[in-house]
């Protein structure tokens, strides 16, 4: 065993396994895949929305300079839109206000109303900044931005916003810069509120645009738990001046100093937005999206035989989603920023990771065999095709590495999406899919059970379901021959007891450790909330990455106190605490305490004895760029406003000058409202601080790595537990092979019902034609000879000719197969045996050798007929032979043609014939044997005509226990079946006739030529008995023969339709007192057959008839070359439905009572609703499948196929069962399959005939 | 028969295309001959051959083929747009379509010889396409394709032989996806040297002209987008041709 094929069976194993556990517990499953799926999506809350991301470009501010408009020659990493100056510089003031320390006498408001208060000093402050220096006097009003109006659809900001100067917003605003409405207004939070949007939003609101800051961390709250109010004031300047600015920012700091603040004050960012989306960029997207709902519409169509289409649809759409967005949320996890444009991308990432893989599982999933246990099919598909699924994703996986390499940063990252994203989609599909799929299937099964459990639980069947045979089995018979298939409700049911205790043990100790891992998980979290722990670490790491930090590991100064949450120096872990209430306080705090209190006064009193009393004032990383946490959409709508677009523009953000304000209660008390006090106090709140947001993520990446663990820890309990139950047999589980019968792997299988076949063996060349009329049998093969068998018991009856009238004139090798023949006949008996018997051995590739040997005949002739005018090089209007049933493949019968040629090139020497037989050296097995086996010796043949051994017989047809052969020459015969003598013949027309119908007492005969002979055969005796007869008993003995040997039968043309069709005519049926032609001129034509009068002429096909049906309900089909299927209305001859079906011919075609059924050259078979024309289903086929189909029952369908038949369920498509004639299934495909009345078919197996019995419908048909 | 003929037209046509692109000084004449020629063999076409099924079948393929070819031309050329990498002179970019309307017939016109070249080869070589020959791949591979444009477009890359060398790789890897048969690939490669040829004649005689033209007045990256662009739009036609009838009834 190589090593690719032990890869192949574990990974089928695997999956298998993998199949069990998915569809046995699906709730856990899909509950731990979403939960999965939410915390990889977690960190795309960040994401701005796809398609109109800014985007940034850090540069320093020491040397800035405003970048010129004309492209540089290296623009070294500087984005393409830098160029020319930006639309506006934006400078923040980022105020920090608290009061300390904090007083149990103070009221909630007065947390935010002092500190708000002073805006209004600070405001005037930067207004009245001036900068002087050499070159001039520069102030804030030359330098920032000035606008004008408010857009005129904005005039309840009016009130706001500032119009007509410069654009300074600042929490003022709310007041309109002035300190008296501020110190009146009564609730500031209800100013504040009442510019607020109702209802969602999703765009900056004005409270986001004067604050500066989110929401939440400003602060002003009633119930703020830091006490520290932070609010920035934005200026937007129009020009830069660095001189201005660096005055500005020392004035604020000298006047509000921010000690323990070391914010980076040297890089500025300008932040490049993009434009909004135009036509051009709008039609290719569009066109992107519009190709991928294609995709996934041609996708998704292809789901079939499952309980919701729609929502295994949108499972499979929801998988790959997700998948995406799982990997675009682990990218950024990792700290991988998008660059690339989402909205476009997104359509190439779907495709590329596609739906296949889903279809493939849904498909194979649902070919698995329905009787079985829904977790076992699920596994089984999943088996099936675990190899190709490994396979393809790893070929994908290697061309997206391929692609990673090509080194250009778009590319790669658009494949490192593309694989995280595969491989988040391979998790999906294993995980959530399978799942989805599993509990699918359960609930069409659940269903099914629904329907079919009433049949069931009954008596033991009161009637059968007319519906559906397989539902309802007839109850077990000694018979072999029943289809008996199990139903899932019996294979519960037969669960042993054992393993129903194993079951409990399991589900049992499966909860207990489900409470083990639950509490070892428990223990690890509070390990990990440990201070001692973890926690430590992670902090440490934190703060490692931190300018501030940086700072404290390298020995900041204690007194510049450090924010709780971070590391104090000399790694005490146990000082940062913030969660606890520092149980041991460090000996660098009490000095801190001590500075920040009674020190100098600029020093911010940082940390107290008693935290919750003292608001602190930090700044942090997070304060640097505190613009980033706002909407994206922030400065774009605060510049709209003002009719200032940024598409396609940039802005500069300066870096912010911190200010800490530090307010004294009695300062607070005094700026108090008098309605202020009437807000009660909120409940005293122990400071919390969150841990900072990489933590998070860590806890979360930390809690999925927990959740995977556990999952593959109960993987490892449930195969420890239950693969004895049933997932040993996994590895032997291939693809079944047809017909195979379906065994699960509880080690029971259904009793094995094989229909064996009967096999009538005696032609020595493949079966031409078959004929029956229920109990009796007639089958002609290449070499002309017919055998009448009797349809019960599968004896011969009788051979027609006699050996000894045989043609043997063309040469001596055919006197050959008498020998063989009887050694057939003489083994009838040894059906199925390990032995093929010599007239096996004759099959179509040896047959045409023979015949071609018939050429070399001018040593026997001296006078050579001329075969030219024989030669017909018009192939496409070449009848097919003899039958509707034969398929074109078997080509065209020149042997007739031949034949007939030399008929009437031989000078007219009765004797000819007759002196041949003689000279056979192999004249065949002693007579008494024959006799033996029931054969009667010829009479001499009686007057009625001679019979004609050098034509083939293209047509045959059995009613009573006449046969009639249509020969090549053209030549009607009726001959005796249980005689095998010539009662008549017809020798009226010249043209081959094609097709034979026989019904009642008429005979009609189509020609080659297109012509039509009807005929009409005339006995003595009364026409009743010619009608059909009774029900067959089921008896050795030949019935009863209708028509008497000792009757004069005569047989003459009653009318001829001379070019009843402009080409030959190929299909002729007749029904219900109407004879139906088709032919190659795409017409199909009705007769009465009372008066041969022409109905109606139906044209609707545009290729040639193939294929006609009609029936005693004068239901009449047809079908053609153009693969279309017609249905008639016979009485009035209009067309009441036309459909396409097939690629190429349609075959054959048969209707049941509601549907239509045909089958075409492609192999398919179609069955339509008949009333409404609409396709129900369809059944493919194997390549090279015969193309004969035949109704056993309103519900079973029998197709032939390469040595075997196969039945089917019409009402759902399922294939029942697949019997193989022969011993080697390569052999000749079937060609001709009739349907006896006794529910036994027939159909032709190379030289042979098969009777198959079908038993259980034989009951149903009762 | 029909398929003789299918070859005949096709060819034809090939060569009409052909011998239109080399008459690029005077285009104004040739193009209305052009076009008149095309409208009377396309009309004699169907007038001869209404009778049978198969030329119309034919026809329709055609005329599907002729509409994705122009609809891929306008929005490629979009995204080319977007990038000023302008395939005409600024002076006449004032309004898209009648600058250029040209374009997309002629692409619409290739198009739909090359889709009904490929089942024509397929099945003259006596190997019929069976691989992943179903819609959804079709439109996978459409995708892909556009794809292709899209990141040649839109990319930023270090220098034109890397932009190259990236996209012929990517169009190696949508014919072995998608494709992966002799013919395809023997026809792509064909379409690919042909339409490069073509457009460097257009450009030679001053019809159009590139702004950033990197190798002898043309961009290098043509001929891997011409032939990813031969492969899928013979992957639509083997699809019409398989399936034509059938997916007009199926749905």
């Amino acid at each position: 065993m190589t090593v690719r094929e032990r890869l192949r069976e574990k990974i089928s194993a695997a999956f298998y396994r993998h199949g069990l556990l998915c569809a046995s517990y699906p709730v856990p499953i899909i509950l731990f895949t979403s939960a999965s799926i939410l915390a990889c999506c977690y960190p795309l809350l960040r994401l701005p929305l796809p398609g109109t991301g800014p985007v940034e470009f850090t540069t320093r501010v020491r040397d800035y300079t405003v970048p010129s408009h004309e492209p540089q020659g290296d623009l070294g990493e500087r984005p393409d839109w830098y160029r020319g100056p930006p639309v506006a510089y934006i400078q923040q003031v980022l105020v920090k206000a608290a009061v300390s320390p904090w007083d149990s006498t103070l009221v909630p408001v007065d947390v935010f109303r002092s500190p708000l208060g002073r805006v209004f000093s600070l405001l005037e402050e930067i207004r009245n900044h001036v900068h002087n220096d050499g070159s001039g006097v520069r102030s804030l009003e030359a330098l920032c931005l000035q606008v004008t109006d408010l857009l005129p659809g904005l005039r309840r900001m009016q009130t706001v916003l500032p119009e007509h100067g410069c654009l300074l917003v600042s929490p003022g605003n709310y007041w309109q810069n002035q300190r008296e409405l501020f110190d009146s207004d009564p609730d500031l939070l209800k100013t504040v509120h009442q510019h607020e949007p109702k209802g969602l939003h999703t765009t900056a609101t004005l409270r986001d645009l004067l604050f500066g800051v989110p929401v939440k961390h400003t602060g002003v709250s009633l119930y703020s738990r830091k006490r520290v109010v932070t609010y920035t004031i934005t200026m937007v300047l129009g020009s830069y001046d660095a001189r201005f600015l660096s005055s500005l920012r020392a004035r604020l700091r000298q006047l509000h100093p921010s000690v323990n603040c070391s914010l980076r004050e040297d890089q500025m960012v300008h932040v490049h937005f993009k434009e909004e989306i135009g036509m051009a960029e709008l039609i290719p997207l569009v066109t992107t999206y519009i190709i991928l709902f294609a995709y996934i519409y041609f996708s998704t169509r292809k789901i079939d035989m499952v309980k919701s289409k729609w929502g295994l649809a949108l499972a499979a759409v929801v998988t790959v989603l997700s998948s995406l967005l799982m990997s675009v949320g682990l990218c950024t996890l990792f700290g991988l920023t998008p660059t690339l444009n989402g909205g476009e991308i997104f359509p190439y990432l779907v495709v590329v990771i596609g739906l296949e893989n889903v279809l493939v599982l849904t498909k194979s999933v649902v070919s698995t065999p329905v009787d079985l246990e829904v977790k076992l099919r699920i596994a089984q598909g999943l088996s099936n095709e675990s190899w190709s699924i490994m396979k393809n994703m790893a070929t994908e996986l290697c061309i997206i590495l391929i692609g990673y390499f090509t080194l250009v940063p778009a590319i790669q990252e658009f494949c490192l999406f593309a694989v995280v994203g595969l491989v988040s989609d391979f998790f999906l599909q294993m995980f959530f899919f399978t799942t989805v799929l599993s509990i699918d299937i359960r609930r069409m099964e659940l269903a099914d059970l629904n329907r079919r459990l009433p049949a069931e639980a009954g008596m033991p069947l009161p009637k059968p379901g007319p519906l559906r045979p397989r539902e309802a089995p007839p109850p077990p018979r000694p018979s072999p021959h029943t289809i008996t298939l199990q139903t899932p409700a019996f294979r519960n049911l037969r669960l042993p007891k054992r393993l129903r205790v194993v079951y409990f043990l399991a589900r049992t100790r499966l909860a207990q450790r489900f409470i083990m891992v639950g509490t070892v998980i428990w223990i690890g979290i509070l390990a990990y909330t440990d201070p001692a722990g973890l926690r430590t670490y992670l902090a440490a790491q934190v703060s490692e990455q931190s300018p501030l930090g940086e700072g404290g590991a390298g020995g900041l100064p204690p007194h510049l106190g450090v924010a709780p949450g971070f590391p104090g120096p000399g790694g005490d872990p146990a000082s940062t605490l913030s969660v606890l209430p520092a149980p041991a306080e460090p000996t660098p705090l009490p000095e801190n305490q001590s500075q920040g209190h009674h020190g100098a006064p600029r020093d911010v009193p940082l940390q107290t004895q008693a935290p919750p009393l003292v608001p602190q004032i930090s700044w942090g990383a997070e304060d640097e760029e505190g613009w980033r946490k706002l909407s994206f959409r922030h400065w774009p709508s605060l510049f709209s406003y003002y009719n200032i677009t940024l598409a396609k523009r940039y802005i500069s953000i300066l870096p912010v000058i911190p200010v800490t304000l530090h307010l004294s209660p009695r300062e607070a008390i005094e700026t108090r409202h008098p309605q202020d006090t009437r807000h009660p106090p909120p409940p005293s709140l122990k400071t919390n601080d969150l841990p900072a947001d990489l933590t998070l993520y860590k806890v979360a990446a930390l809690g999925l790595a927990a959740g995977v663990l556990l999952v593959l820890l109960l993987f490892c309990l449930y195969r420890v537990l239950c693969s004895r139950n049933y997932g040993q047999n996994g590895v032997a589980h291939g693809r079944r092979r047809r017909g195979d019968l379906p065994c699960d792997d509880y080690g029971y299988s259904p009793p094995i019902s094989e229909i064996s076949p009967l096999l009538l063996r005696g032609h020595s060349m493949d079966i031409e034609c078959l004929a029956s009329d229920g109990m009796l049998l007639a089958s002609c093969c290449l070499a002309g000879q017919i055998r009448v068998w009797d349809a019960q018991t599968g004896d011969c009856l009788t051979i027609i000719p006699k050996h000894g009238l045989r043609r043997s004139s063309s040469s001596g090798c055919w006197e050959q197969r008498d020998g063989w023949d009887a050694m057939g006949v003489a083994e009838p008996e040894n059906l199925g045996g390990g032995t093929e018997p010599g007239g096996g051995v004759f099959d179509e590739d040896e047959g045409y050798p023979l015949r071609r040997r018939t050429t070399p005949r001018p040593a026997l002739f001296e006078n050579q007929p001329d075969l030219t005018p024989l030669i017909d090089t018009n192939f496409d209007s070449q009848p097919p032979s003899h039958l509707l049933l034969t398929p074109p493949r078997d080509g065209f019968d020149f042997g007739g043609l031949v034949e007939r040629a030399y008929l009437e090139h031989e000078p007219p020497s009765p004797g000819l014939t007759a002196s041949y037989p003689s000279s056979s050296p192999l004249s065949g097995p002693p007579p008494q044997r024959r006799r033996s086996l029931g054969y009667i010796q010829p009479p001499v043949p009686q007057g009625q005509g001679t019979p004609d051994w050098e034509s083939a017989v293209w047509a045959m047809e059995l009613r009573g226990n006449l046969i009639a052969a249509g020969r090549s020459s053209g030549k009607l015969e009726l001959w005796d079946a249980v005689e095998g003598s010539l009662r008549c013949s017809n020798e009226d027309g010249v043209s081959g006739i094609t097709a034979l119908a026989f019904l009642n007492n008429r005979i009609v005969a189509a020609r080659l030529d297109g012509s039509l002979d009807f005929f009409t055969v005339d006995i003595n005796k009364p026409l009743g008995l010619l009608q059909y007869r009774g029900p067959p008993g089921r008896s050795n003995m030949p019935p009863s023969p209708c028509y008497s040997s000792e009757d004069v039968i005569s047989c003459q043309l009653t009318r001829s339709v001379q070019c009843a069709h402009q080409k030959p005519i190929t299909v002729l049926r007749a029904a219900a007192g109407r004879v139906v032609t088709g032919s190659q001129d795409h017409t199909v034509r009705v007769y009465r057959l009372e008066d041969s009068c022409c109905l109606f002429t139906l044209q609707g096909h545009s290729g040639g008839i193939t294929a006609i049906y009609i029936d005693q309900t004068m239901v009449l089909a047809s079908g053609g070359q153009d693969g279309a299927i017609c249905l008639w209305d016979v009485l009035t001859g209009s067309r009441v439905s036309h459909v396409y079906g097939h690629r190429g011919d349609v075959t054959s075609l048969v209707c049941t009572t509601s549907c239509v059924i045909s089958s075409g050259l492609d192999d398919l078979i179609c069955i339509w609703d008949r009333s409404t024309g609409i396709k129900l289903y369809s059944i493919q086929q194997e390549v090279g499948c015969g193309a004969s189909l035949g109704v056993i029952s309103e519900s079973l369908l029998v197709t032939g196929g390469q040595g075997c038949v196969s039945f089917w369920d019409l009402n759902f498509g399922d294939l029942l069962q697949t019997v193989y004639l022969g011993q080697s299934s390569d052999g000749q495909g079937v060609r001709q399959l009739v349907v006896l009345n006794n529910a036994a078919i027939v159909c032709d197996f190379g030289s042979e005939l098969s009777l198959v019995y079908v038993p259980s419908v034989l009951e149903k048909l009762d | 028969m029909p398929r003789l003929e299918e070859h005949c037209w096709s060819r034809s046509c090939a060569s009409r295309v052909e011998s239109k692109h080399f008459s690029g000084g005077n285009w104004v004449a040739s193009r209305a001959e052009e076009m008149m020629s095309i409208v009377t063999t396309v009309l004699s076409n169907a007038y001869g051959s209404l009778h049978s099924v198969r030329t119309a079948n034919l026809i329709r393929r055609g005329l599907v083929l002729f509409t994705v070819g122009v609809v891929l031309a306008l929005v490629l050329n979009l995204l080319q747009l977007q990038r000023n990498v302008t395939l005409f002179p600024e002076e006449v970019m004032a309004t898209l379509f009648s600058s250029a309307w040209w374009i997309p017939p002629c692409c619409g016109t290739a198009a739909a010889v090359v889709g009904l070249l490929y089942p024509c080869i397929d099945s003259h070589l006596g190997e019929p396409h069976k691989f992943k020959r179903e819609w959804a791949s079709v439109m996978r591979c459409i995708a892909v394709f556009v794809g292709i444009n899209h990141a040649s477009a839109k990319l930023h890359f270090a220098n034109n032989a890397q932009l190259s060398l990236t996209l012929a790789a990517l169009s190696l890897g949508l014919w072995w996806t998608f494709d992966r048969s002799r013919s395809g690939f023997g026809l792509g490669i064909g379409t690919a040297f042909l339409a490069t040829v073509i457009t460097q004649l257009l450009v030679y005689n001053g019809i159009y002209q590139y702004t950033y033209p990197d190798f002898l007045y043309v961009r290098s990256w043509l001929p891997c987008i011409f032939f990813s662009g031969g492969v899928t739009v013979g992957n639509i036609g083997r699809q019409l041709a398989m399936g034509g009838v059938e997916k007009l009834h199926s749905d």
